[in-house]
């Protein structure tokens, strides 16, 4: 798509939009002001997702509302940033100049949110303030003259509470003042040398004359700091948190998946016994219904640990979070913000993926996408679970250790331990990587994080992931089962039909290949369909072991089948792979769309190749000789 | 626009710095001062592998005049650091915080 061929249609009707400090609680007021009429997008040609929505003022008209970036002045660092100064100079690509801004402050720091207000007026555009988070003031003693404070800004006031009802009122009632949308003439743009310090001083100076130009400790957030970010006890809490997540990702989410599968299966059932059989019978029940559910099955695992993400985030514990890790990140050439990302990919590296746009530093935020995959994603657990199954016996260690349970935890310690080997490599051999990196992130105070809010969030994130993610993996595994089925065995021929296929074909070429880490051409031949999602391999190895069976029950039929036919070598080997085995698919879609180009999925692909095949080799080739075989 | 800020501080410190003469504090840097212990903003340096730090942190609202105080320090080696600025608080790696230059608060022994 080239810039110059764009046509922009632009809807008709009002625009405002929302602008201020990280923080300043935009977010939840534009959730107040256009409940669930939201669009969540991304701004043309950068992944900065773009929230559009519609209110209906006071009178009854509809505006459109776009809520734009946090940002701390008009000085962009960060493509989020970059994105809302371009808004206001009507210099983004495929968007319009906003009809009137509205400038959200944090009724509690005016003192820094004040001078974002100066800039934006400068711009000469219609502006309104939004004295936000009013409630919290009046209960910390600070009140605040409206009408006063819209005398010396020049620009009208109006008091909100983002996360009350009825908080945007008065918004909502001063948007039908037509003067509002005209203010803009009595403005002119001025190009005066934007100075930060005269800047502070006027709104210092403001400060003073409305008697708010005392500094009031925070005492409630201040207090509760001391104890997360106290060098012993705030690890320790975080270490309990994060146990206790991944506790409700795994054991919450364990029911509804079943429900998921139990419904896929039958929805296949059904579809299998009233299609004649044949290619389309088998298209829709092996590529769409089996495509589909494998997706959706993880949609519990991803609700759940969005839901603590969102919880982190509303609270503001999670720029805490980072604090505490940041040093053990730093030591690795990441920043602390590097970790919502690579937590988000334990559940799946796509969303994870996703969420490392909220990384400023564009280097930061490569390393952390080409590492996210090492983390254990819940796809991998099916393929863990059969080879620990077959290979690990059951026995209590110590005591009270579960053999196979510790086995588990070591594969996940593997994965993090390789993705932080991989972070330190590039920093220890890139120019980049041994810069001091910047880290200057906001320790917002504490909130009770809003119900409301993480619902929407909640809301937002699930139809994301369900439409972006859906889509890629469902062509993938209508691809794969293309490549599976096609070409069909000659008639009279035994054996697994998968064989004769082109990934049957392809797996007997890359047996080959795989030969010296240990692999059988069985496993070779699971491993290509494997791509499109995982956990398909534990129903491919089925298939070529030539049981007629779903993924369930395969792995339940072919534990001891495996345990039987390949060497204890050859399992460990394969869990070795897994840990850092090439992306699905769709993660390599997903990184593709994210870096803008092929370059880094190929090189992820290959790096996650070599690497894989170096653990399975040392594993196999150790394993066989203290006599593993 | 890149260059640092000339000290400005007397002009805009206003009341804040008035008790001090303007000669005799010793200066230090954020990153060495004590833990709870007010300070205020004498002037943002450039730092030594520069990349517009300096800019940035003006921006967040380390200007001149403003008081700062570091609140804790991460452990082991005393880095990030979390500091107060005005009403904000932001976590700091200490080479930033090393670009902000800083004498006494005014008023002895103010330990909030």
């Amino acid at each position: 798509m080239t810039a110059t061929a764009v046509v922009h249609l632009h809807p008709p009707g009002r625009l405002l939009a929302l602008v201020g400090n990280p923080n300043c609680g935009k977010t939840a007021l534009f959730n107040l002001l256009t409940g669930s009429r939201q669009k969540v997008a991304n701004y043309a040609g950068v992944t900065v997702e773009r929230k559009e929505g519609r209110l209906i003022t006071h009178a009854g008209h509809a505006v459109r509302v776009l809520d734009l970036p946090g940002t701390y002045s008009l000085h962009p660092r960060s493509p989020d940033e970059r994105v809302t100064c371009e808004v206001l100079h009507g210099q983004a690509l495929g968007e319009r100049r906003p009809d009137l801004v509205v400038c959200v402050v944090d009724a509690t720091n005016l003192r820094r949110n004040l001078r974002l207000v100066l800039a934006v007026r400068r711009l000469g555009m219609p502006c309104v303030v939004a004295l936000n988070m009013t409630d919290l003031a009046e209960r910390r003693g600070i009140t605040i003259d409206a009408d006063q404070l819209s005398g010396a800004l020049g620009v009208p006031v109006v008091r909100t509470v983002g996360v009350a009802r009825e908080g945007d009122a008065g918004l909502r009632r001063i948007l039908d003042d037509p003067t509002l949308w005209l203010r803009g003439a009595a403005h002119e743009t001025q190009h005066e040398p934007a100075s930060l310090l005269a800047d502070h001083d006027a709104v210092r100076s403001i400060l003073q004359r409305l008697g708010l130009d005392e500094l009031i400790p925070h005492e409630a957030s201040d207090r509760i700091d001391r104890v997360v970010l106290h060098p012993v006890v705030g690890p320790l809490l975080l270490a309990a948190f994060l146990f206790l997540m991944f506790q409700a990702v795994f054991a919450w989410a364990e029911v509804p998946m079943q429900w998921i599968e139990t419904a896929t299966a039958w929805l296949a059932a059904g579809a299998g016994t009233l299609l004649p059989a044949g290619w389309a019978s088998s298209l829709l029940v092996d590529g769409v219904i089996a495509g589909a559910g494998s997706v959706l099955a993880f949609l519990p695992q991803i609700v759940i640990l969005f839901f603590f993400i969102l919880l982190l985030e509303d609270s503001g514990y999670l720029p805490r979070a980072a604090f505490l890790l940041d040093r053990l990140m730093g030591a690795v050439g990441l920043s602390g913000r590097s970790f919502i990302p690579l937590l988000s990919s334990h559940a799946c590296a796509v969303p994870g993926i996703m969420a490392a746009r909220t990384i400023a530093d564009p280097r930061d935020r490569l390393v952390t996408i080409m590492i996210a995959p090492l983390m254990t994603c819940s796809a991998r657990l099916p393929v863990y679970t059969l080879l620990i199954g077959a290979f690990i016996p059951q026995r209590v260690i110590g005591g009270w250790i579960e053999l196979q349970g510790l086995v588990l935890l070591f594969l996940y310690a593997a994965g993090i331990l390789g993705a932080m080997l991989v972070a330190w490599v590039l920093k220890r051999f890139t120019a980049a990587g041994r810069h001091v990196r910047p880290l200057m992130m906001e320790l917002p105070q504490y909130h009770l994080p809003s119900p409301r809010n993480i619902a929407l969030g909640l809301w937002q994130r699930v139809v994301i992931f369900v439409r972006r993610v859906g889509t890629i993996i469902l062509s993938l595994t209508v691809l794969m089962w293309f490549l599976a089925s096609f070409p069909t065995p000659p008639p009279g021929v035994t054996g697994a039909p998968i064989l004769h296929s082109f990934a049957g074909m392809l797996g007997q070429a890359l047996a080959v290949l795989f030969e010296p880490i240990g692999f059988n051409w069985q496993i070779s031949v699971a491993l290509v369909p494997g791509l499109a999602a995982r956990e398909v391999v534990v129903s491919a190895l089925g298939t070529v072991y030539s049981l007629s069976a779903s993924g369930i029950d395969a792995a339940q039929s072919l534990a001891p089948l495996i345990a039987h036919d390949w060497g204890l070598a050859t399992g460990l080997s394969l869990l070795a792979w897994f840990v850092f085995a090439p992306q699905c698919l769709s993660t390599l879609a997903v990184v593709r769309r994210e870096t803008g180009g092929w370059t880094w999925p190929l090189v992820m692909a290959a790096y996650l190749f070599a690497l894989a095949y170096l653990a399975a080799f040392i594993v196999y080739r150790s394993a066989s000789l203290l006599g593993g075989n | 626009m890149a260059c640092p800020l000339p000290d400005l501080s007397e002009g805009s410190a206003g009341a804040t710095a008035a008790a001090d003469a303007p000669s005799a504090p010793a200066i230090t840097t954020l990153d060495q001062t004590p833990l709870a212990t007010a300070f205020v903003i004498h002037e943002v340096v450039y730092p030594e592998d520069g990349r517009g730090w300096n800019q940035r942190l003006e921006e967040l609202g380390f200007l001149p005049g403003e008081r700062v105080l570091v609140l804790t320090r991460g452990r082991p080696g005393g880095d990030p650091l979390a500091v107060r600025v005005g009403h904000s608080t932001f976590a700091l790696r200490r080479a930033e915080a090393a670009c902000v230059r800083v004498r006494p608060w005014p008023i002895a022994a103010v330990k909030p």
